[in-house]
Parts: C-alpha cells; sequence; structure tokens
C-alpha cells in the first residue's frame, strides 16, 4: 500500500523520459498518466506541464477537451453505454436508465461510492451491429438488454466480493 | 492599366505592398473590415469570422487568413455579408450577459460598437449557457466568463507577447471557456497582472479592476486627508477618453480634475522617477565598481518583477534594490508628510493614478506596509480617473490647467520620459554620462538608440571605465527571449532595462482603450515632447531632488536611504497546486519529507535526490515511519534542490545530505518517543 504511490509516481517519471520530455507528446503521455492513475490528479497535470515547459493552463485546456480524459476518479470497471444512432433506436436508454438504478447512480454522480464501477455514454462505439452495445473495461457486450446488462453486473460484483474474501481470509 | 500587384476592392485598384493577409489590404484601402479575433501584433485565428469577405470565384473567406493575390476581385459588403456579419453578433450576443449599462467596458465594447454598426436591433435566440462565477481573486483584473467572446485574444496575447499562458481555453463545446488551470483564480496562478488580457479583450469579459468605490469613500471621510501622485504616461492618455488626440499632454487639466475632485494634494510620480534614477544610478556605479551583481535589472515594472521572481528566481540578485517609483512615493509620503502636515499618519490616504493594472497588485503586497499601514493605499487606473471625472460631471476640456504641488510635483524631463519603454534607460544614461564621463548634459541629451516600439533595444556609451552596454525590452515574451540569450552568454550586457507591457507604461493596461496600433506611437511622442518643454533633463539636476538628499537621506544609496527606498525579491510560486503523496507514512509519529518539484528545483536534480531518499527508506525498512511528498515550490529556487527534512530545510540538497538528515531526524524522533 505504502509504495504504490510512489511506483505510480516513478511510472510518471518514466512515461515522461520516454516521451522525451517533448511538449508535442502531450496527448500521449496525459494518455499513459491516466492509465497509472485512472484519472488525472491536479498535481500530476501540474508536474507533467512542468517537465514539459508548458503552461498548466493549456495542459488543463487539453485534459478537458478530450472526453476520454477524466479529472475525477473513476471506478475500477468504467461502463460505457452506446448511444450513437443505432444503439439509442434500439432502446440503449432503457439499459441507462436500468444501470443508474441498479447502481444508484445519475448523469452527474456517476462513479459508485466504493469505486467500483462508473457509468458513462459515448456516442457511438463503431459496433452498430451489435446495437444495443455496452463495454466493460475493455470488453464488448453486444445486443444487450437491461435485465442481461444486470447480470453482467452481478457476475463482476460476485467476482469482487471472493476476491476480498481471499484477501481476508 | 494592368499591373502584376494589384487587386480590385470594391471596384478600386489596391497595390499589394507586401501584406501578408487580405485584410491589412482591405484596411490600407481605408474600409474597416470589422473584427473581433485579428490584431497585427498577434498570430492569426479566424476564429470571429467577422472578417469575412467575397472573392470571385471562390466565394466567401475570411479576409485575415487569406493571403492577397494579385488580380483578385473583392467585394467587402454584399448583402450576403453583410447578415453574415449581422448572425454571427446575434449568436454572440444571445449568450453574452448584456448588462451593457453597468459593464465597465460600456461605450468602449467591440461588441457593442459592432452590433449597433450592423444594426442589430432584436437578438432572436434564447440564451443557452449557465451563469459562470465571477473571478474577482486578483487585486488587478476581474474576470466574468459571462460576457466572453471566445475569441482567445487574451490567450494569444498572455502566451504569444507575455509568454506566460496563464489563461486558455478549457473544456468542448458549448462549455468552452477561457480559464486558469484547474479552475483556479488568477491571483492563484502564475498571471503577474499586465493586464494585457484585457486590453485586447473586446468585451467585459476581462477588465481591469475596479476601486473607485473606496476613492469615492476615502475623499467623503473628513477624518481622512487624501493626497494623489499621477505618473507620467496617464498624462498624455488621459484626454483620449475626452475626445482628445492620443498623446495629448494634458497634466494641466488632469492636476486640476484633481483638485476638483477632492484630493488636498497633487503630486507627480516623476519626482519619484527622478529619485528611482538617483538611487538606481549609484546603485548601479557601485556595483561596476565592486564588478557584482552586473548586468543591472530595472525593477519599475511589478510585472516584469513579479515574472522574474517567478521565471528568473536566479535574478533575485541582479534586479535593482530600488523600488518602483510609485512606493518610493508612498514610503516618502508616509513618512514625511504627516509630520509636515500636522496629520497622524493613520489618517493620510495616498492614491496613485496608474496606467497599469500590476500596481494594484504591487501596492498590496506586505512588504510595503509598515505596521499595518500600506504606502499606498488605492491604485487607480487611467480608466478609472477618467470615470471619476465623468461622474463628478467635470468638463475635462474646458478645466483651468493647474500646477503640481511642491516639494513632489517638480520633475525634471527624465522622470517624464520613465513611462516610454527605454525612458528609464535614458534617465540612467543622462546620470551616468554626467557621473562617469564628467559630461554636463547640456544641449544634447537625447539617446535615440533606446527610443521607439521595438521589441529589443540596444545601445552602448564609452566611458573612462569602459564600454557599457545595455539593452531594454517591453512585452515580457522580448524579455525572456533577451534573457535565455544572456544566460547562453550568447550577449552581455551593463543595464537592462524590461516593461512588461509592449511600448512601456503608455501602452499599459488601465490606459483608455483603443484598438488602433498607432496610439501608442503618439503618446510615446507626448512624452518624449514633454521631456523638451521642461527646464531640467536629468534627474540629479532636480532641485528638490537634492534637498530632500540634503534634509532627509544624506546621499544617494546612504543606510536610510536603503531602508525606505528599497526592497528585496524572494521567489515566487507559479502555481498554488497541492503536493503529491509518494510515500504515506503509516505510523502515528512520523517524519515528514518533502522535496520540491518545482521547475528550478526539477531541473537542478529533485528528481533524483526523491528517488535515492525512498531506495534508502526502502532498504532502512523505514517505509511506515516517514510520510514522502513531491511539492511544488518552497520559493526558495535560488538554493535548489530543496528538500525540508523533518524541520529542517535543506538547500542546495544532494542524495548524500539528504540522507545523513533523514537518519539523525528518525533518531531524534525515535529519543522523543522513547521520552
Amino acid at each position: 500500500m505504502t509504495n504504490r504511490n510512489h511506483r505510480k509516481f516513478e511510472e510518471v517519471c518514466r512515461i515522461l523520459e520516454k516521451n522525451g520530455n517533448d511538449p508535442a507528446r502531450l496527448i500521449p503521455v496525459l494518455q499513459q498518466v491516466q492509465e497509472v492513475y485512472r484519472y488525472l490528479p491536479e498535481e500530476i497535470m501540474s508536474f507533467v506541464a512542468t517537465s514539459l515547459n508548458i503552461s498548466p493552463a493549456k495542459v488543463f485546456g487539453v485534459a478537458t477537451f478530450f472526453s476520454h480524459f477524466t479529472l475525477k476518479p473513476k471506478g475500477k470497471y468504467i461502463i460505457r453505454v452506446c448511444d450513437g444512432t443505432a444503439c439509442h433506436v434500439k432502446t440503449s436508454t432503457g439499459i441507462l436508465d436500468a444501470l443508474y438504478k441498479k447502481l444508484s447512480l445519475s448523469e452527474k454522480i456517476n462513479t459508485t461510492p466504493d469505486m467500483l464501477f462508473t457509468i458513462e455514454t459515448v456516442s457511438c462505439l463503431g459496433a452498430c451491429g451489435l446495437a444495443p452495445a455496452v463495454v466493460i473495461n475493455e470488453r464488448v457486450y453486444g445486443q444487450m438488454t437491461p435485465e442481461k446488462t444486470s447480470e453482467v453486473l452481478d457476475g463482476i460484483i460476485k467476482t469482487e466480493e471472493k476476491q476480498k474474501e481471499a484477501v481476508n481470509a | 492599366m494592368k499591373t502584376a500587384n494589384t487587386l480590385t476592392i470594391d471596384g478600386l485598384k489596391i497595390t499589394i505592398e507586401g501584406e501578408k493577409n487580405l485584410l491589412e489590404v482591405i484596411r490600407k484601402a481605408h474600409i474597416d473590415i470589422p473584427t473581433f479575433c485579428y490584431h497585427s501584433e498577434l498570430s492569426i485565428y479566424g476564429a470571429c469570422r467577422l472578417c469575412m469577405v467575397d472573392v470571385s470565384g471562390r466565394g466567401v473567406v475570411p479576409s485575415c487568413s487569406t493571403p492577397p493575390e494579385a488580380g483578385m476581385e473583392i467585394q467587402t459588403s454584399t448583402g450576403q455579408i453583410r447578415s453574415l456579419r449581422k448572425m454571427i453578433i446575434e449568436l454572440l450576443l444571445a449568450n453574452h450577459e448584456q448588462s451593457c449599462t453597468t459593464c465597465q467596458k460600456n461605450t468602449s465594447c467591440k461588441l457593442q460598437e459592432l452590433a449597433n454598426r450592423f444594426g442589430v436591433t432584436k437578438v432572436r435566440f434564447k440564451k443557452a449557457a449557465a451563469a459562470r462565477p465571477l473571478d474577482n481573486s486578483s487585486p488587478s483584473i476581474t474576470r466574468d466568463p459571462n460576457k466572453c467572446i471566445l475569441c482567445g485574444d487574451c490567450v494569444r496575447m498572455c502566451r504569444e507577447e507575455q509568454s506566460v499562458g496563464a489563461i486558455d481555453f478549457a473544456f468542448r463545446g458549448s462549455n468552452v471557456t477561457v480559464a486558469p488551470s484547474f479552475g483556479k483564480g488568477l491571483s492563484e496562478v502564475e498571471c503577474v497582472n499586465c493586464g494585457q488580457c484585457a486590453r485586447v479583450c473586446p468585451t467585459g469579459a476581462l477588465t481591469p479592476k475596479s476601486d473607485v468605490a473606496e476613492t469615492w469613500k476615502a475623499l467623503e471621510d473628513k477624518s481622512k486627508y487624501v493626497i494623489v501622485q499621477i505618473a507620467p504616461a496617464v498624462r498624455v492618455a488621459i484626454g483620449e477618453h475626452f475626445g482628445l488626440e492620443p498623446g495629448t499632454i494634458a497634466t494641466g487639466q488632469a492636476v486640476a480634475a484633481l483638485k476638483r475632485l477632492g484630493f488636498k494634494k497633487v503630486f507627480d510620480t516623476s519626482f519619484t522617477a527622478d529619485l528611482t534614477i538617483m538611487e538606481e544610478g549609484t546603485e548601479f556605479l557601485k556595483r561596476l565598481e565592486k564588478k557584482e551583481k552586473l548586468p543591472i535589472f530595472t525593477s519599475c515594472c511589478p510585472g516584469w518583477v513579479k515574472f522574474a521572481e517567478q521565471y528568473y528566481p536566479e535574478l533575485n540578485d541582479n534586479l535593482s534594490s530600488c523600488r518602483s517609483p510609485q512606493q518610493m512615493f508612498g514610503s516618502l509620503a508616509k513618512e514625511l508628510l504627516p509630520e509636515k502636515y500636522g496629520i497622524k499618519k493613520e489618517d493620510l490616504v495616498i492614491v496613485s493614478v496608474m496606467p497599469c493594472t500590476a500596481k494594484k497588485y504591487e501596492a498590496a503586497q506586505e512588504k510595503f506596509a509598515v505596521n499595518g499601514i500600506k504606502d499606498i493605499d488605492i491604485v487607480l487606473t487611467t480608466q478609472e480617473f477618467a470615470r471619476m471625472i465623468e461622474e463628478a460631471g467635470l468638463q475635462f476640456n474646458s478645466l483651468t490647467p493647474e500646477s503640481f504641488d511642491l516639494p513632489f510635483g517638480f520633475k525634471t524631463g527624465a522622470g517624464i520620459i520613465f513611462g516610454n519603454s527605454g525612458g528609464v534607460s535614458e534617465a540612467v544614461l543622462r546620470f551616468v554620462n554626467e557621473k562617469v564621463c564628467g559630461k554636463k548634459n547640456t544641449g544634447n541629451y537625447d539617446f535615440l538608440q533606446v527610443r521607439g516600439l521595438e521589441g529589443i533595444k540596444e545601445t552602448s556609451i564609452s566611458t573612462p571605465a569602459g564600454t557599457l552596454k545595455l539593452a531594454v525590452a517591453s512585452g515580457l515574451k522580448n524579455a525572456r527571449t533577451l534573457v535565455e540569450s544572456m544566460k547562453r552568454k550568447e550577449v552581455h550586457y551593463d543595464i537592462v532595462e524590461i516593461m512588461a507591457c509592449p511600448g512601456g507604461c503608455i501602452g499599459g493596461a488601465g490606459q483608455p482603450v483603443y484598438y488602433k496600433p498607432e496610439v501608442k506611437e503618439k503618446r510615446a511622442k507626448g512624452l518624449y515632447d514633454n521631456d523638451k518643454m521642461l527646464e531640467l533633463h536629468s534627474s540629479q539636476d532636480n532641485p528638490y531632488i537634492k534637498e530632500l538628499y540634503k534634509d532627509n537621506f544624506g546621499e544617494a544609496g546612504s543606510r536610510k536611504a536603503h531602508r525606505f527606498l528599497h526592497t528585496h525579491y524572494a521567489s515566487c510560486k507559479r502555481t498554488h497546486s497541492g503536493e503529491i503523496s509518494i510515500l504515506k507514512g503509516n505510523s502515528v509519529n512520523k517524519l515528514e519529507v518533502t522535496v520540491c518539484f518545482g521547475t528550478s528545483c526539477f531541473l537542478k536534480g529533485s528528481q533524483s535526490i526523491l528517488k535515492g531518499l525512498v531506495d534508502h527508506i526502502k532498504l532502512s525498512g523505514l517505509e511506515d515511519k516517514v510520510e514522502v511528498k513531491a511539492t511544488f515550490c518552497f520559493e526558495k529556487c535560488n538554493s535548489g534542490p530543496n528538500a525540508r527534512i523533518g524541520r529542517k530545510l535543506l538547500e542546495k540538497c544532494t542524495i548524500g545530505l539528504a540522507v545523513e538528515t533523514l537518519m539523525d531526524e528518525i533518531k531524534i524522533l525515535k529519543e522523543c518517543a522513547s521520552v
């Protein structure tokens, strides 16, 4: 536990080095940093700005422009419900509403307090053939219904609980 | 007649003379193409689309980003273009907070002007944006995002001309806003308060902060004795607000207006500018003799001083220790005048009228207060002064000119030209030329090489002590360029004058709003003309300065002079960002370790110190007992890399020193715990 912060910070230093501290590589740097922290903490963005010799306002601008970047910590599982035209027509809204209800979340508060789930919508995943589509972390689920999505979630919650028990035991 | 280099604009044949874009060619033809985002000194952005023109065969194109070509046939005001422009303005107004009558920019707002020009009488669209909070954190500038039209002028000004980049676009789509980093206020980031962003802002989104109400309050308080000083650059610009030509010397009217507003005494900042020359000139000669702390950098400009403290803390010793003329005045007046006028020190209120927004920040600094009494109580900009004249209903142009009060109202021409970039240098040259070369400045006292609006100027004079080289920069980008080339040892100077605003104080952000580039030239000329009209031209000839030294300070650079007229500099944090936690340390009684990761320390190797420390902590199994954090700036950049271990602040830290101190502190901690 104590080592995690240091490991992360060293990782950021390595990322900056790997990208040659090149200001033109701000976006790839931020992408890689976000992989480490699962979001972009303010202090780390300040550090990135210092190291790349650009103003923090610029880094903030880039980080807030792309929807890929997030300035708030996200859950371990990021659920992306596709709301592109095809998925929307095939009632993706129903899936989204069911998810919000199940996890007691909303558009504004979209991460569970235990930091397990974050719900997001995306405009087209390019998987229209599978509409309505839901992506959880890297895995794509096609032709979803509110019931099926709920089952997937239950599966994840069960796995997580088992893991917790194993650690405690 | 057909020449290779002409094009046709609304039927007129116009020659292309090296203009980079159509817009400049069209304006040359005396057609005022409307723009929000075009400024000749900034890069071309092409966002506002108001400068659209019809090029035959191409259709409607933005003239700012279209290069002129021979043979082009251009129409600048077709029905289609007029309706496009009207539509753009209408759309901008839809989301713009239309509180025009109560806006600081009322009557000088470009959006208002163009809406009027294009006959926008009705806005058909509903407001879609939610209200955003006002940023009032800075003592110098107020930021109102609800009035922003996203032209980006401020962003480019701050980044391109000032090389600061304190504000930038943030968020996306309909949420886009111009803001400092991480949603902070302007006072919490690297903003140097120069206000150039506000100078180019076409609306009231960025405006100099107003202290008019506070001034009225002081003037109406019968127990207060309110006096005022007025900076050189104000007198050649204030008239613009009342329809006079830029550069008109309106000193007499300005003084009369101040007296009518109720100020008991009206003094001239040029007097303390003369005093600055005495102190700074003497300081320079001393440094020259000792061959130390050279080059000397001027310190009159608070924008530049904050810039230097933030980005070049290693220059802190090179900055002249002299306070700016504004602060010298404050210190002097608060010390000498209460006795002279038979009043209590706390009842003396000093107001400054300045062309500058950064002066508000300067006056608010703690180091310029004695026992909680500020040296300067209120700073007004030229704009605010004009507003007070209007509020009082004074007809500026018909006021009978009056003269300054003595003794702090008498100045030489050297103190007047301070308002121009190169002015301080010229004043110093007039001082040094006499003191070192023994030449009395009679007849020709001009040093033309340091005049003009170029960003970087240089000159040299030969003296018995060798050749002295001077450089003058205005605009902080130019300052950065100059300092960087000095650091690379490509150039060498003895005296460097820097002003944050392009052109010097005459181009300050507190001056009346203007959109034409030639205004600055005229104001500069006004100051040089004013110098010519005065009897004396060298600060050392000012009889009241001589008297001041005789009665109070002894000689220039004396101990007492240092106490009242000099100051000190400290490195200054750029942003107020939090700390990065590295090791948490679980035990209750843990040792706190912070390593600075500000730019200066980072470059000096704080990363390897942190790594060395953490490796050592892990090796010795102390992970539970130590909390390690990386932080941004201890404001001791000069002696970096810095680390704080327990209660000890380590300067010029090395891995060895850090580890040694860590072990000592751990030992003390253990001993304390066992007791």
